[in-house]
């Protein structure tokens, strides 16, 4: 098992936020998290990598507890890729990508810009590797951020809404990214409404509700036939009809 | 007018042998300022409250008395318990301390005003705190604050003139000297305001250089 995250739990003040939340992850596997709003979807992403810190529960990466030792260094093989891409806004496409394994691992300029070069080009942006983010499209900074996140190397990266904050019309090439990543065997974890990844791309479909995983399983068992009324609610409002559209 | 450029002629270069120490005094003070302002500010946002109090303490103090007692106070007061500057560098420790406490909150509000993503981004690549804040906050804080730094830079290139108190031999106290050799108070200060707007003049256009060199679309 590559990522083990076991019995979560966290509270903002008096709001039960994540009730109990665990679910595994095999190396190659993608895994696609689906819910509606306010239902603790990010939060439990950035419980996995303690960028927020759960108040119970563990997240083993390996078989190792993340908190067992450096938790700097467990980052690392968990990368993460958020809604709003945050690049590095002084730095260049390609030293965004580069400046982890330069400061991080070590590497020298080098052999970092040649590590930055091979993750540009596969996310497809070699092209625009000087320039920097705000010269950039916001489905070109979430390609930057995807060679950033790749340029680490990790075991696992975890994808927050990685398409939500684009014009619908530059959704496709992320997608079109990640569905790459999965099908070269990345282990994904990703937060998405993104039907058409679901579909062709993850191995499984985790349904989220008020804390809760209500249910799981394969896209297509998911999507034709939901166990739970909440989930075909939620899946017909999203355009995806199940059993009952 | 032909008179001022003869008087001028007469005793500038007197007055210009003070140059080096005005320079001297201004950039000591400020390269003090900037890392005691970086540190304050530093302990301002990330500190616990033990730093947090001390910092604030700090920059309440200094920004809230008259540099002029400041100084006063390390010339004349410090020798009383036994530490004794000669009057330059009690000079530079008076400026320095309290052009850091300035520069401490523009510091402060140039790295707050970084999105918090950015620091987010880097810790979940597993960049520690403090690497975060060296390559990734620090570079785009410290392009932000160019402005406001210039303009206290400005301020305390004039702000040596009161170091004349304490007996340092700069621009200010050599003119004044000439002054009352040759009781020609007008030109005499006239011919140092002079000297002084080619001093920020110039400084400010370098400022303005840098801030033009260092820019970065969307910073
Ligand atoms: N830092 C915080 N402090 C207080 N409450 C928070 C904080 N972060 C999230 N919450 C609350 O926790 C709940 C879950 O938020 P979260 O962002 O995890 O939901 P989500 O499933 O990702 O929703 P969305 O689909 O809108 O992104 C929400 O009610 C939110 O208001
Ligand atoms: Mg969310």
């Amino acid at each position: 098992m590559l990522l083990q995250v076991e019995n979560i739990h966290k509270r903002y003040g008096t709001a039960e936020v994540l009730k109990g939340v665990s679910l595994n992850v095999v190396a190659g596997q993608s895994k696609v998290i689906m819910g509606p709003s306010g239902t603790g979807k990010s939060t439990l992403l950035r419980c996995i990598n303690h960028l927020t810190p759960p108040d119970q529960g563990r997240v083993l990466v390996e078989g190792v507890e993340i908190t067992s030792a450096n938790l700097n260094k467990m980052r690392e093989k968990l990368a993460f890729v958020f809604q709003d891409f945050n690049l590095f806004t002084h730095l260049r496409a390609v030293d965004n990508v580069a400046v982890g394994p330069r400061k991080i691992r070590g590497m020298n300029k080098v052999a970092a810009r040649d590590l930055a070069m091979r993750e540009l080009e596969r996310v497809g942006m070699v092209e625009r590797a000087e320039a920097y983010p705000a010269e950039l499209s916001g489905g070109q900074q979430q390609r930057v951020s995807i060679a950033r996140a790749l340029a680490m190397e990790p075991k696992v990266i975890l994808f927050d809404e990685p398409t939500s904050a684009l014009d619908p019309e530059l959704t496709g090439e992320v997608v079109a990214v990640m569905k790459q990543l999965a099908s070269d065997g990345m282990t994904m974890l990703v937060v998405s409404h993104e039907i058409g990844f679901a579909r062709q791309a993850a191995d499984e479909i985790i349904f989220m509700d008020g804390g809760h995983i209500l249910e799981q399983g394969p896209p297509e068992q998911l999507f034709a036939s939901p166990q739970h009324e909440r989930t075909r609610q939620f899946l017909s409002r999203i355009g995806e009809g199940g059993a009952g559209a | 007018m032909s008179e001022f450029l003869e008087f001028g002629a007469e005793h500038l270069p007197y007055i210009l042998e003070g140059l080096p120490i005005t320079l001297g005094l201004w950039a000591l003070a400020m390269a003090i300022g900037a890392l005691f302002g970086l540190l304050l500010a530093w302990a301002r946002l990330y500190g616990n409250k033990l730093i947090y109090g001390a910092a604030t303490a700090y920059v309440e103090i200094f920004r809230g008395t008259p540099m002029l007692v400041q100084m006063l106070f390390i010339y004349l007061g410090l020798p009383e318990i036994g530490i004794v500057f000669d009057p330059f560098t009690a000079a530079v420790i008076a400026i320095g301390l309290n052009t850091s406490a300035y520069q401490a909150e523009y510091f402060r509000g140039a790295i707050r005003s970084i999105p918090r993503g950015q620091l987010q981004a880097a810790r979940a690549m597993g960049m520690s705190q403090f690497q975060g804040l060296r390559w990734i906050i620090l570079p785009q804080a410290l392009r932000r604050v160019i402005p406001q730094w210039s303009n206290e830079a400005i301020l305390e290139l004039k702000y040596t003139s009161i170091a004349y108190a304490i007996g340092v031999s700069e621009l200010t106290a050599r003119a004044e000297k000439i002054g009352y050799e040759t009781f020609m108070f007008f030109e005499v200060f006239m011919l140092l305001a002079l000297i002084y707007i080619v001093l920020t003049g110039t400084v400010a256009q370098i400022l303005q250089f840098l801030e033009k060199r260092t820019a970065i679309p969307g910073l």
